[in-house]
């Protein structure tokens, strides 16, 4: 007995047998074809699920590149060659691996953004938010990793100049270096360390926080550009009233996302894979050379705002910690966020000019900041990197008195026709 | 039966058992932090070298990679010499009091012998390999460039003692490497084991 109430497949068919089991129907309601999301969300709401999209591409293409790279100083800048040039599509796997590193901090950057822009952070959402940055810490570290494994010259360097960093940390900076490195340079075993922690570590630890970042998105569920709740608002059943069912019409609006995304992307990846050194620096055609500096190391481009701040910040007290210092705490100050806005609206719709310029300051701060970060320290870059990393901490710093200043406008309760 | 369970009791053995676990958590740990250390191998590497200077011409210089860095070994003119003695003013550390190297190092030419200068070719701010700009007036750095070292990443510059310049990124003067004469014409770089003070 029994059998009957676990769904044999005279009863409920595989589906229902399943069922039984497994919460499958359960979950995708949950998740997808019964996740009510605000009706309003707009164009700026689509890299969150871009970002996935970016993020599955990139595990299948990294498993393939995993086939016929060889994680060693010996053989690992050959056998990138050999993935370019023998391997069947080789070119094309490489190109979209390299290429989508570059388009993830993008959606990333913007997603994050779309944060800023409508709030995103604020109550009840600072977990989604610590979610989210944990995964930019995350994705971060994979990048670094990933840019040894090519064994490129300035793969070489960018690895040195990092880990280098750990040891401006007084007392214990020079062991701590040399743990990370296991040996007393960037050496074969510090390649063959950063392919495991690029390969399986960080991927790892990313898909358990973006389940995460997700699982507490559809438990408070979604904000949308008015920064109001719709779950205020529900008929008999129970169902949001400016609520729309998450499939088919956000997957829809996704799927045509993706689809432009697409676009753009494959431009990249079949015109320009380097897009002009940006997204593949020059230097790192030639294999590393412990011995050559390349004349001008630059990181890629979405590391170059901190990287300009790490320059900005000049020596004292005969160490060099300090912009290290500065350039942690750029990215950390970012966990903050949700507790030092003190605005009395989410959305930038409804807040007034000192919001709104703040905003704007931060974004060139950051713009300004990464153009800095590509040039050599000389001429104006130094100057404009100090003035723009003062900016940058002075929008965080100053936000629990600047966002509470000036005139607000009424949030409206429901969300409506002609609300903007 | 709930009624009789001493809570106190429970507590204090429920906290005792999980911190005696977190303890050998801890100790499990060990293992796969030290894992990380350098290994037998890369320590066995990383052994002293010799390095054979008989054929280095005066103003010349000579590169060999020890533990993967560049060790330097620069024989320096009279002229050269000169610029050392010269170049105070624009130094952050001319005596060599913040920065690193063996005590037979910390001197004005900060070498065992003033003609030989053996050190790292190690930039002390992050890392880069410095470049030789011996010329003086050498117009790729300024046009009053007395002559010496430029890392091409931040605009370090040190004299031809890698003596650290005043306002530049790098905190203190390149690293002088333990290293003795095994000769005239040979010397040791890792270890200064054989040197006769």
């Amino acid at each position: 007995m029994g059998n009957e109430s676990y769904g044999t497949t005279a009863s409920g068919g595989l589906w229902g047998w399943i069922n039984a089991r497994f919460p499958l129907d359960k979950m995708l309601k949950q998740h997808v074809t019964e996740y009510y999301a605000p009706k309003n969300i707009n164009t700026w709401y689509l890299f969150g699920s871009l970002s996935l999209v970016v993020l599955a591409m990139q595990l299948v293409t990294g498993i393939y590149l995993t086939m016929s790279y060889k994680p060693a100083a010996a053989e690992a800048f050959a056998s990138v060659e050999y993935i370019m040039r023998d391997v069947e599509w080789g070119w094309l796997i490489r190109y979209l691996h390299s290429t989508g590193a570059s388009a993830f901090f993008i959606v990333v950057y913007l997603h994050m953004f779309r944060g800023l822009l409508y709030g995103s952070y604020r109550a009840p959402r600072e977990l989604i938010w610590i979610f989210g940055m944990l995964i930019y810490l995350a994705l971060m570290a994979e990048g670094f990793f990933g840019y040894l494994l090519p064994w490129g010259n300035m793969s070489y360097w960018g690895a040195q100049v990092i880990v280098s960093l750990f040891g401006t940390i007084p007392v214990i900076g020079d062991a701590l270096s040399e743990w990370i490195k296991g040996d007393y340079f960037i050496s074969d075993i510090t390649l063959n360390r950063f392919f495991a922690l690029h390969v399986v570590a960080i991927p790892l630890i990313m898909v358990f926080l973006v389940v995460a970042h997700i699982l507490a998105l559809h438990e408070v569920g979604s904000g949308n550009p008015d920064g109001t709740e719709i779950k205020k608002h529900k008929d008999a059943n129970g169902i949001p009233l400016d609520g729309m069912k998450f499939h088919p019409y956000c997957t829809v609006e996704d799927i045509l996302a993706l689809a432009v995304f697409l676009l753009v992307f494959c431009g990249v990846v079949f015109f320009a894979p380097a897009l002009g050194g940006l997204f593949l620096e020059p230097p790192n055609f030639e294999i590393a050379n412990p011995m050559q500096t390349p004349p001008h190391i630059a990181p890629v481009w979405y590391y170059t705002p901190f990287y300009a701040m790490l320059r900005a910040v000049p020596s004292f007290f005969g160490t060099q910690v300090w912009g290290v210092l500065v350039m942690f705490g750029a990215i950390l100050i970012l966990f903050f966020l949700p507790w030092l806005d003190r605005s009395p609206v989410k959305s930038i719709r409804y807040k007034g000019w000192i919001a709104k310029l703040a905003l704007a300051l931060f974004a060139v701060s950051f713009v300004v900041l990464a153009y800095c970060g590509m040039k050599p320290p000389s001429g104006i870059f130094p100057l404009l990197a100090r003035i723009f990393t003062t900016v940058y901490f002075a929008f965080f710093l100053l936000m629990p008195w600047w966002s509470r200043m000036g005139s607000f406008k009424p949030v409206p309760d429901r969300v409506g026709r002609n609300a903007h | 039966m709930s009624a009789d369970v001493d809570q106190g009791r429970r507590r204090l053995l429920v906290t005792a058992t999980a911190l005696t676990g977190a303890v050998g958590a801890g100790f499990a740990l060990t293992p796969f932090v030290a894992s990380w250390e350098p290994s037998a191998r890369a320590k066995a590497l990383g052994a002293p070298i010799e390095i054979d200077i008989s054929k280095l011409e005066p103003g010349a210089m000579l590169k060999v990679e020890w533990r993967g860095k560049p060790v330097w070994v620069l024989r320096r003119t009279p002229e050269m010499l000169k610029e050392v003695d010269q170049a105070k003013p624009f130094l952050l550390d001319p005596e060599s009091l913040g920065s690193v190297q063996p005590a037979y190092a910390k001197n004005e030419t900060r070498a065992l012998k003033p003609e030989y200068f053996v050190v790292l070719g190690v930039c002390t701010h992050l890392g880069c390999s410095p470049m030789e700009k011996f010329q003086p007036g050498d117009v790729t750095v300024s046009a009053d460039w007395p002559g010496g070292f430029y890392c091409p990443c931040h605009g370090s510059k040190f004299d031809l003692a890698g003596r650290v310049w005043k306002s530049v990124p790098a905190p203190s003067n390149l690293t002088v490497p333990p290293y003795s004469f095994v000769s005239d014409r040979r010397i040791v770089v890792g270890t200064d084991a054989t040197h006769a003070a």
